[in-house]
């Protein structure tokens, strides 16, 4: 038992002999939670989850004895939790429309009972190790729940429930460690969030993860497992790409983590996903979603807490083998809430104000995203999408530069097309991918062997087109050549009708790998044909005033990816205008030849 | 303990008090101060320990002394008095009265900093609301319960835009209903009755509570003043189910005088000398706007802020942009060409018109035609941008008609009178006249089933 000493905003000075650095503490008479960060002697210094309004110096504290941590076990997906886990839904019935101080509520509901299913191999006598399974819980109808023997524990098994409906609480299984030490095992367990969970090994990961949108899964890919980062200005749409990647993913589970963002996001979140369809399985897309919601007005230290508290559930489903993706909006907030501590506790600022272990904290976060072997021998894995959210869009600000040094997918966000509504606002000249040789062999196997020349090509057109345009600005379209003009024209053709993509376009929305081929094809193709027309002497002129470029730039909203074959068809229809017009021209030619 | 007055004040600097030796203050536990003339001066515990307390003064530290200054601890945090009474009334930062009428009286008070909604208990914004300006309403549609603000700078008329958007602002379909709360920092007496005067001539001082605290009042009254213009905000629309259009001007002194204060206290300063949680507590502000499940009321905020030499870099428009649900940006270069209101169209943004607008809500085109409005506007300034350096002499034939589309879509589109009223319909009318200028294979956003029923043709 201590006591409080000093009260500075969320920092609390207390006296407690034989505290534990990192361990959770109870305050005063709210009972307000918080955790020691910083301990001289008898004294200790506790950062508070919650505001700190009202608190008195004398107030008693309690040290709870562990460490910051979750709750694992069925009931996670669905819900929606603060930065220190606790269900919002639950809160919202206990103290209304906003949040109380010192509110107590465990994660996952002790009642409700769920249909266990042990594994066969799981009897009296037999041997069970970390991370294996132990039976199976539906916990909605895509997500079959695994329950793992915690990764501290394994022994023999004394005894094991049968098949029935239990509630978390209940034992399901009894262990006897090689010490004689008994450990009764229940649907879920708690795990620290500043531990990274274990696994038996990594593996490189060759599977891209598909987001539906042409220019991060065609330009710029990520695979699963992977780390990527999401810079941008404000309004520059990061929290629309976030969002269409937490609809449209491949994965299995997704968690979006809206740290110190606005609450109308997750809002929208809650109320659209549960009417939305996994395009995968046909199935709610709540059902594999989940969210932890510390937005800018909620306490700022819980903010720092809400991103472990994140990534640990989320290596929990990958240890169960599934393909996590966890989006984290935005790790900017984040970073500030480190800023505002170690300015309380007069730590000396390095950049900005920033602490000096701001980019070994940010590395040590995005190095829990992985393709891995679990404990249990499956594949899984947990990829890390970060929004950065740079101060007056200077990409060179601490947290974007340090986040560019660890990740591998950078997907810049530019403001200039954000102002000219050019929706995903990513631009092609400042993102980069890492991943994407290794995405080409997929790519190459499953969609079209073309994909890795024609994916270069668009890029330097583009790169070009960028070059040609700087020309233009300062003499004029005059000074180019028809080829050149051609070009240009085709990079804004390849803009509209691949790089777009609207959100709010039902069927634009999500885009099959091989209707984003095949869009890119035909453009490229298009263009081809069109150069070789030019050299042939046609004016760039007809070749502009074409009809069909504006179906063309339609078609990305006109067929959806089940309707490939009338794009392949839309593309017969451009070749035999294009073979009139070569035909006229060759004869021409002949003509002036002769 | 709130009757015992201590005199043990061991420092005073800036708009800090330390007290000295007086144990078990609560943190931010209210404070009276009453000083050697007698007078009264609000204050609030910002850090305290067994034997300092740091008080924050709201009017200020002039003239206070060690010797002749007594401190009374409330024991209570800021709280504030509430009633239907409110309406109509003119406070200051701390709630007190301005306008010689008695202070409000009733048993129902709440701390002025609130508690964070939860967000499960937020309804998503999605009811447009029409303000009569083609540039809001068409382009970035306002709806009940979001957070727009308006990026203005020094000599620009986001007052005059403001009181435009009071005065119209309505469901569309309905009439208004909206109560406002006016919250006025640091603005000059001219600018504060200008408002007065509006509220007056458009009839609604009656559905109006203001919280002035003008150029010259004590700025540390700033800090608290939003605090207690929301609380009278909550109240209302949710006690009283009133729908209420929150009007904050001007946040950069709100942000000015918590710098202030910051480096007073020694906060480790980050941008601009300005203290790293200013983006947290810009947001207690802003996110206390929105609309909560089950609820009849609904909080909308349009908060002003003049963005220092223009710079929409500047830390306090670029937090607030970071929170806010999108922005209105006037610009210099209109005004100087005599539009108003000048809004500056490529920056402005609202990112909660997507479920505001079309068949339901306004009409079927127009999310695309505001989509196809920004991307021509875009198109047309960069052949503006380049007859500036070839002259409009060599520009192509396409290029030349983007040219006359950029003019006549500032000087019909954006320019409105300040009494001109367009309701949606007008105004995407409007913006289909403006879209026939441009050849219907140039609009690649809207669908060719809109071209075919508002596309005029006249330049087919």
């Amino acid at each position: 038992m201590g006591e409080v000493i000093e009260i500075n905003g969320p920092i609390v000075s207390i006296h407690h002999p034989g505290i534990l650095n990192g361990e959770q503490v109870k305050i005063g008479k709210l009972g307000l939670l918080g955790e020691v960060i910083h301990l001289r002697e008898d004294h200790a210094l506790v950062q508070v989850y919650e505001s700190t309004e009202s608190v008195k110096p004398g107030e008693e504290v309690v040290g709870l004895q562990h460490p910051l941590s979750v709750e694992l076990g069925p009931g996670l997906l669905g819900e929606i939790f603060d930065g220190v886990q606790r269900p919002l839904q639950q809160i919202l019935e206990l103290s209304g429309q906003q949040i109380s101080r010192g509110l107590d509520v465990p994660a996952l509901d002790r009642d409700k009972l769920w249909h266990f299913v042990p594994s066969e191999d799981i009897e009296v006598g037999s041997q069970v190790v970390p991370g294996q399974v132990i039976g199976t819980v539906q916990e909605t109808q895509t997500i079959e729940h695994k329950i793992l023997v915690p990764p501290d524990c394994e022994g023999e098994v004394m005894v094991a429930a049968p098949q029935g409906d239990y509630s978390i609480e209940e034992v399901i299984l009894q262990l006897r460690n090689p010490q004689g030490h008994v450990s009764k095992l229940k649907m879920y367990h708690k795990w620290p969030v500043r531990i990274p969970r274990p696994y038996a090994g990594r593996d490189p990961s060759n599977k891209p993860l598909m987001t539906g949108q042409r220019v991060l899964d065609t330009f710029f890919p990520l695979l699963k497992g992977g780390k990527a980062a999401v810079p941008g200005p404000f309004g520059a749409g990061k929290t629309m790409v976030q969002q269409q990647i937490a609809r449209w993913a491949n994965a299995d589970i997704v968690l979006y983590v809206g740290c110190g963002e606005r609450g109308n996001e997750l809002v929208d979140i809650l109320e659209s996903f549960p009417q939305l369809t996994d395009p995968h399985t046909n199935r709610s897309l709540m059902e594999r979603t989940f969210l932890v919601a510390n937005t800018s007005n909620m306490p700022v230290v819980a903010r720092e807490a809400s991103i472990y508290v994140g990534v640990t559930m989320a290596e929990y489903y990958r240890d169960q083998g599934y393909d996590v993706v966890m989006v984290a909006d935005s790790t900017s907030r984040w970073a500030e809430a480190l800023r505002e501590v170690s300015g309380r506790l007069g730590q000396m600022p390095v950049e900005e104000g920033y602490p000096a272990y701001l980019a070994s904290r940010l590395a040590a976060f995005y190095e829990r995203a992985g393709s891995v072997r679990t404990l249990a021998g499956d594949d899984g894995s947990v990829t890390l999408i970060g929004a950065v959210s740079p101060p007056g869009g200077d990409f060179s600000e601490p947290v974007t530069s340090h986040t560019k040094e660890i990740i591998r997918t950078f997907w810049a966000l530019s403001k200039p097309l954000a102002d000219a509504r050019h929706y995903p606002a990513v631009s092609w000249l400042d993102s980069f991918s890492e991943y994407q040789l290794r995405a080409a062999e997929w790519w190459a196997a499953n969609v079209d062997v073309n994909w890795s020349a024609r994916r270069e090509q668009a890029l330097s057109l583009l790169t070009t087109a960028q070059e040609l345009e700087r020309i233009v600005n300062l003499v004029g379209p005059e000074a180019l050549s028809s080829a050149q003009r051609w070009m240009l024209e085709s990079a804004g053709l390849l803009k509209e009708a691949v790089l777009q993509q609207s959100a709010l376009d039902p069927v634009d929305s999500y885009c099959s790998p091989h209707k984003q081929f095949k869009l890119l094809d035909i453009i490229l193709c298009f263009y081809d044909e069109g150069a070789d027309l030019i050299n042939l002497g046609v004016p760039v002129e007809q070749l502009q005033s074409l009809p069909l470029i504006g179906e063309l730039k339609r078609l990305k909203s006109r067929y959806s990816s089940d309707e490939l074959d009338k794009i392949t068809e839309f593309g017969q229809t451009i070749d035999d205008t294009l073979r009139v017009m070569r035909a006229e021209y060759s004869t021409n030619n002949r003509e002036a030849e002769a | 303990m709130s009757s015992v007055e201590y005199r043990k004040v061991s420092a005073v600097h800036g708009a800090l008090m330390f007290v000295k030796g007086v144990a078990g203050v609560a943190a931010g536990d209210r404070v009276a101060i009453r000083d050697r003339a007698g007078n009264r001066r609000n204050g609030q515990v910002i850090k305290t320990s067994g034997d300092m307390v740091l008080v924050q003064v709201f009017e200020g530290t002039d003239a206070l002394d060690r010797e002749n200054t007594w401190v009374r601890f409330l024991g209570e945090p800021f709280e504030m008095a509430l009633s239907p009474d409110l309406l109509g009334r003119n406070f200051n930062g701390i709630g007190e009265p301005r306008d010689g009428r008695p202070p409000i009286i009733s048993k129902l008070r709440r701390n002025v900093n609130g508690s964070p909604v939860n967000p499960a208990a937020r309804a998503y914004p999605r009811e447009f609301i029409q303000t009569g300006i083609s540039t809001i309403d068409g382009l970035n549609s306002l709806v009940r319960g979001q957070k727009l603000p308006v990026f203005s700078g020094s000599g620009l008329p986001h007052n005059k835009l403001a009181a435009q958007i009071v005065r119209q602002a309505k469901l569309s379909g309905e009439t208004s209903d909206f109560v406002i709360v006016f919250a006025a920092m640091g603005v000059s007496h001219s600018d504060a009755n200008f408002f007065e005067q509006q509220f007056e001539t458009s009839g609604v001082l009656g559905k109006v509570v203001m919280y002035m605290n003008l150029a010259n009042d004590p700025p540390m009254e700033r800090l608290i003043l939003p605090r207690t213009a929301l609380t009278a905000a909550e109240y209302l629309a949710y006690d009283l189910d009133y729908h209420v259009l929150v009007v904050i001007t001007d946040m950069t002194k709100y942000a000015e005088a918590l710098r202030e204060v910051a480096t007073e206290k020694g906060d480790v300063p980050s941008r601009k000398g300005y203290p790293g949680y200013l983006y947290s507590d810009l947001a207690e502000i802003y996110e206390r706007a929105g609309r909560v499940r089950d609820r009849h009321g609904s909080i909308t905020m349009i908060p002003i802020l003049s963005m220092p030499s223009d710079d929409i870099t500047h830390p306090i428009p670029d937090l607030t942009g970071y929170i806010t649900e999108g922005q209105i940006v006037l610009s210099r270069e209109l005004q100087g060409r005599a539009v108003y209101p000048p809004v500056n169209v490529p920056p402005s943004l609202s990112r909660l018109m997507k479920d505001g607008i079309g068949k339901d809500d306004t009409r079927e085109d127009h999310p695309r035609v505001a989509s196809q409005l920004y991307a021509s506007y875009t198109r047309a300034l960069e052949a503006r941008n380049l007859a500036s350096i070839i002259g409009a002499e060599d520009l192509s034939q396409r290029d030349r008609r983007y040219l006359q589309f950029a003019d006549e879509f500032e000087n019909r589109f954006v320019k409105q009178g300040e009494q001109e009223e367009r309701n949606i319909i007008e105004t995407l009318d409007l913006a289909w006249d403006l879209l026939s200028l441009l050849p219907p294979d140039a609009l690649g956003r809207v669908t060719e089933e809109d071209i075919q029923k508002y596309h005029s043709g006249k330049e087919l």
